[in-house]
């Protein structure tokens, strides 16, 4: 496991089991996020890593739902809270970051009125008041003109622009847990820069621990202290950045990095992993990447393998280093 | 791959491509899709076509399909013009060229069998022999199951649609397939792993690819050659490995390094781009870059810069390359 902050975790998530209906999207994921730290969490779409994001701020789509687990928020348990109590919390002290910035916001009202929701609802301040606010906060995020933008339709904006919106909306009621799903996937490269730039601006000066949800380890690379891998709904590996990127353990995690495409370098094409990653019905016997692992070993196919630590901060579910 | 010496499969000569907007009670605007393109692409060989949303890549490729109507300009394939040929005309050069599109939940019919959608293009253009047996070899060849063609797409997952795509354009061999950002959306193993196929496919079926992406990496992996869109103009072109190891234009500059490196002991510091990119609405005077460039002069609001040859093969529309 990961070992505990000397301070108290802002986030702590018990053998977490999401569950839509046939279908398990995670499985006993274990997550500790520290004031301050940002864990990216990565996978390929369907490993799970946007249900955690979301079954953390209580947004679990139709017809998902917690089955055992614990999701604790500066030690009070989220799963046990009424949805008045909830929605106290989230958009003030837990906010969320979305990832398709158009989506997330209501067409047929201009952004003033939308984006100074969680400002007049969670710290009581007048319309007048709050759009001041909204104004400093949008000219503090390096947007020109923000009065102009508190005036437009969500159509009337580029896709970055929104992005930055919301990034106001998600910091403006000083969280200290931010949940960023897939922030930048759906923008051009040259906004996509502008945005972690901006990111990685607010996390210098606020220090809010994020949960950063993403498949691309580029940005995991320059953004997360620490990085946890899931494949088909359960946590493979988690270790800080740097130990990840120089000595991943985990046989899948090793196969992610040698697939990275990079554009400074022409790849091998020997390197695709084959097969397909499984989806699970129920809960894991064996280890779920063996079909697919290059070092699949009789046990493999007996047991699933618990997380336990091979470097200090540094855990691994695989028969390989041992364990059980 | 490479060019083969004598005339270029595909060529457009200062090619564009207007869109009419507002009208009735709103003032007429024109959208300058793609706005005076001139490229060429040589037989087996692959052409990237880099930009972002809005730069009239999509466009363009469409465009030299005759899939969108030309404003003006030419396109020539294998040396005879197509611009003006009337549909008909068109018909039995349409097999000379084909197109995989990016979506493959969208651009396959989901009420017919894999084995119909793959056979049409035989069908429509009544090619003799016995398709069954040619569509069951295309299936086999792109790595889908023996019995993939007497399913629905739905039962396909998104790599394995992009194949049935793949295996329908490449059933009339054509000449040219135009893959427009036909491996966004899949995983990056999923990825790697069509990227190999379609490399394959070009020997075998010796065919040639404009291949259109916003993916700077997976362009590096495929591409013989790369020109880079902007605004419905082509800023750089040239051979991959120039490109992308001594890029010259401003904006490539700003491309390449606005990719995070995967590496976390690599520093990495996003370029500041000014402003949003901007519409096709409203096109700067001079250099189209030149709100956003990190370098602009004088003359760069007010004089275009014309594409200027600087290497071989390397060409680059900047007053200040050299």
């Amino acid at each position: 496991m990961t070992p505990l902050p000397i301070t108290a975790p802002v986030l702590e998530i018990r053998a977490l089991t999401v569950r839509y209906g046939a279908r398990v999207a995670t499985w006993a994921v274990d997550l500790t996020l520290g004031p301050g730290e940002v864990l990216g969490l990565v996978g390929e779409s369907g490993a799970g890593k946007s249900t955690v994001g979301r079954a953390v701020v209580r947004l679990l789509p139709e017809p998902g739902h917690v089955e055992t687990g614990a999701i604790r928020f500066h030690g009070r348990d989220l799963l046990g809270l009424s949805d008045a109590e909830m929605r106290r919390l989230r958009g003030a002290d837990v906010a969320l970051i979305p990832q398709d910035p158009l989506s997330a916001l209501n067409p047929v009202f201009r952004i003033g009125l939308q984006a100074t929701d969680a400002l007049r609802i969670h710290r009581g301040l007048s319309r007048e008041a709050a759009d001041a606010e909204m104004v400093r906060l949008l000219g503090h995020l390096g947007i020109p003109e923000p009065a102009e933008v508190l005036e437009r339709y969500p159509h009337e904006l580029s896709g970055g622009m929104r992005q930055r919106v919301l990034i106001a909306m998600a910091f403006s009621c000083d969280p200290s847990l931010v949940i960023a799903d897939e922030p930048t996937t759906a923008l051009d490269v040259t906004t996509q820069a502008q945005i972690l730039r901006l990111l990685v601006e607010l996390q210098a000066e606020r220090r809010v621990a994020t949960l950063f949800v993403t498949h691309d380890l580029g940005v995991v690379a320059h953004l997360a202290q620490r990085v946890a891998v899931m494949y088909a709904g359960c946590l493979v590996e988690s270790a800080p950045t740097r130990e990840l990127f120089r000595a991943a353990a985990h046989p899948y995690t090793q196969g992610l990095l040698t697939q990275v495409l990079r554009a400074d370098v022409r790849a091998e094409a020997s390197a695709a992993l084959e097969g397909l990653m499984p989806i699970l019905a129920t809960a894991p016997a064996a280890c779920p990447f063996r079909e697919r692992c290059p070092k699949r070993m009789a046990v493999c196919d007996e047991t699933m393998p618990a997380l336990h630590e091979v470097a200090p901060g540094h855990a691994v579910a695989c028969h390989l280093y041992g364990g059980a | 791959m490479g060019a083969t010496g004598g005339a270029p499969l595909l060529e457009t000569r200062d090619l564009r491509t207007h869109f009419r907007r507002g009208g009735w009670l709103r003032p007429v605007r024109w959208l300058r899709a793609v706005d005076g393109v001139s490229l060429a692409v040589a037989h087996q060989e692959t052409l990237g076509l880099v930009g972002e949303s809005g730069s009239g890549k999509t466009t363009l490729g469409r465009t030299i399909l005759r899939l969108v109507e030309p404003t003006g300009g030419q396109i020539h394939l294998g040396g005879q013009e197509i611009t003006g040929l009337s549909q008909a005309a068109l018909r039995p050069l349409r097999r000379r060229m084909q197109i995989v599109f990016q979506n493959p939940y969208a651009s396959l019919n989901p009420r017919r069998l894999v084995g119909a959608i793959v056979g049409q293009p035989l069908a429509v253009h009544h090619v003799p022999g016995d398709h069954a047996r040619m569509v069951g070899d295309l299936l086999q060849r792109v790595g889908l199951p023996l019995d993939a063609a007497r399913r629905y797409p739905h039962e396909f997952s998104g790599g394995q649609r992009q194949r049935i795509a793949i295996a329908r354009a490449l059933a009339l061999r054509p000449d040219l397939v135009v893959a427009d950002e036909i491996t966004s959306g899949l995983d990056v193993t999923v990825k790697l792993r069509v990227l190999a196929l379609l490399r394959e496919l070009q020997a075998e079926f010796r065919v040639a690819y404009l291949f259109i992406s916003h993916d700077l990496a997976v362009v590096r992996q495929v591409a013989d050659r790369v020109a880079v869109m902007y605004l419905g103009q082509i800023v750089e072109e040239a051979p991959t490995d120039a490109l992308f190891d001594r890029p010259l234009h401003p904006y490539t500059r700003v491309l390449q390094a606005s990719v995070p490196p995967p590496d976390p002991a690599a520093t990495w510091r996003p370029p500041v781009l000014p402003g949003d990119p901007p519409s096709a609405l409203s096109i700067p005077p001079g250099c189209r870059f030149h709100p956003r460039c990190p370098i602009a002069e004088a003359r760069c609001r007010v004089e275009p810069p014309a594409l200027r040859v600087l290497g071989p093969g390397h060409l680059v529309a900047c007053h200040l390359a050299s």
